[in-house]
């Protein structure tokens, strides 16, 4: 084991973990004030159920030895049974860190993952339905999907797709689930006729903040070491989300006239999504190029929800989705093996179009599965324990209804006596 | 004795607090309120999707004075609030039958 490897993982796991909250607050900025705290508490909620769950047999699944097929890890890891120290521990790595170390960090990115959903289904699902959905769906889509990708057992790790950190595991993977969910919860009351403006955008620029210094230890750390790719990966973090603000502040001024601060948010994270399959693959002006495209074409699929009627209440679809898929291709087009000797060349890099060609069946395996899986599991409890609020509790909002709370209480009128 | 109510723009608050302060008057209200007159909203726009604010906030100031100071406050008022834009707001004056000072109990002028 490396300790300075090992040190900068763990780090990077924290630093992935406080991204969730730091999602919660894009998020939760967004929302309307009476459904603030119903927000925070479907990420939040994240963090304990995943990580329980992921202890208790989901890592296995996802990283234990290929059951067949490189479909699906086995349980040789429940509970972290008999995992030790050994740098070999996890199938087909050679660690440079604790095989601990590899578990946490992993794990931070489970927990994040089904908290992108939640933007989508914003002030109308229930938090029972919500519990039941991120449980099941860790268990049968996304620990799935990581094996496919991340562990090299799997069948798309197998065939030479590339995915540094997550472009298909983590944001394809929740956007075309979030696309799933919300055509079965169906829409806001209201939507599209009436405003629903974010209720504090200095919440979501402070999330923003939060997801960004977050994103250095997703992408920089998915290198598990304190190495030059990590550093490569650091860079190109940074040029993306700094591109990606400019990209859709730009065609945000062109088109409407300002360059708001939430344009300036949503370019950034765009474009901190669009790196992430990348992150750790290529070099040079690619990072900025990558940055731009998905600032200005997030920017741009905003419109699909309204084109196609669906209520995607955040934009996931329009930024993690698009943004994802947008990222992962663009991969097989500036992959550069001088970056990183585990990489390969793409299209523009004198690789061809294999690579391309493999990122299209990535893309297309994960919104498959994703989208199919995640659908049934939304009819089957919608049908079972009801996926919605009632109009009357939509109405009232989430926090006081699903939580018994209020995100903001103004003044002090000595009008709440203790009861019992 | 009257109620002068003024409805203004809020970054003019200071203004009609300095105004009135060198008018001597003894006190004042001020809340922030939602509402619209002739300007009628504005329009927001987030993520490329525009919408129309009908209740912009604006501050209301209320003071209650002696009759024959009552028309120099509502000049002071409308003299610091004043824009020349739209949406620079209202001022009116309604008679007061009664004022008591809760901590003394005095009545009418005296209370003010």
């Amino acid at each position: 084991m490396d300790t300075g490897d090992n040190a900068w993982v763990l780090v990077c796991s924290a630093m992935v973990l406080f991204m969730t909250p730091g999602l919660a607050f894009f998020y939760g900025g967004m929302v309307r004030s009476k459904n603030i705290l119903g927000m925070l508490m479907q990420n939040f909620f994240s963090m304990g159920l995943v990580s329980v769950l992921w202890l208790a047999f989901v890592f296995s699944l996802a990283f234990g030895e290929d059951l067949g097929g490189g479909l699906l890890g086995n349980f040789q890891f429940v509970g972290l049974n008999g995992i030790g120290t050994a740098a070999d521990a996890i199938p087909g790595l050679a660690l440079t860190i604790a095989p601990l170390t590899f578990v946490a960090f992993q794990l931070m990115f489970a927990v994040i993952t089904p908290a992108l959903i939640t933007g989508a289904i914003a002030d109308r699902m229930r938090f029972g339905a919500w519990v039941v959905f991120l449980g099941a769906w860790v268990v049968l889509v996304y620990a799935p999907i990581a094996h496919w990708v991340f562990s090299p057992g799997g069948w798309l790790f197998q065939l030479g797709a590339l995915d540094f950190a997550g472009g298909t595991v983590v944001h394809i993977n929740a956007g075309i689930a979030a696309l799933a969910l919300v055509l079965v919860i169906g829409k806001r009351k209201g939507w599209p006729g009436d405003a629903m403006p974010p209720h504090s955008l200095p919440l979501t620029l402070l999330g923003t903040g939060i997801l960004w210094f977050g994103w250095f230890g997703f992408n920089a750390g998915s290198a598990l070491g304190a190495n030059s790719v990590a550093a490569q990966a650091f860079i190109n973090t940074h040029m993306a989300a700094a591109a990606g603000m400019l990209g859709w502040l730009l065609v945000e001024r062109i088109k409407g006239g300002h360059a708001t601060t939430l344009g300036a948010a949503s370019g950034a994270v765009a474009g901190l999504v669009a790196i992430t399959p990348c992150a750790g693959f290529v070099g040079g002006w690619s990072p900025i190029v990558i940055g731009l495209a998905a600032g200005v074409i997030c920017f741009l699929a905003i419109q699909l929800k309204f084109k196609f009627g669906y209520d995607d209440s955040l934009d996931v679809i329009a930024v993690h989705l698009v943004g994802g898929i947008l990222g992962s291709i663009l991969l097989g087009v500036f992959a550069d093996s001088g970056v990183n000797s585990a990489g390969v060349d793409g299209l523009l890099t004198g690789g061809g179009a294999a690579l391309l060609g493999k990122q299209f069946v990535a893309v297309g395996a994960t919104l498959a599965w994703s989208f199919v899986v995640s659908l049934i599991l939304a009819k089957v409890i919608d049908a079972t324990m009801g996926l919605r609020v009632t109009p009357d509790e939509e109405a009232e909002g989430l926090d006081q209804t699903q939580h018994a709370e209020a995100g903001y209480s103004y003044g002090d009128f000595g009008s709440m006596g203790r009861i019992g | 004795m009257k109620l002068i109510t003024a409805i203004i723009k809020p970054f003019k608050l200071d203004d009609v607090k300095e105004a009135l302060r060198e008018l001597n008057v003894a006190g004042m209200t001020v809340s922030e309120v939602q509402g619209f007159g002739r300007q009628r909203g504005h329009t927001e726009v987030y993520r490329g999707t525009e919408y129309k604010v009908d209740f912009v906030p604006k501050i209301k100031v209320e003071l209650v004075t002696d009759d024959a100071d009552a028309q120099r406050v509502v000049d002071a008022v409308v003299a610091a609030a004043r824009t020349d834009k739209i949406g620079d707001g209202k001022v009116w004056m309604v008679a007061v039958d009664q004022v008591v000072r809760v901590r003394t109990g005095e009545m009418g002028h005296d209370a003010l």
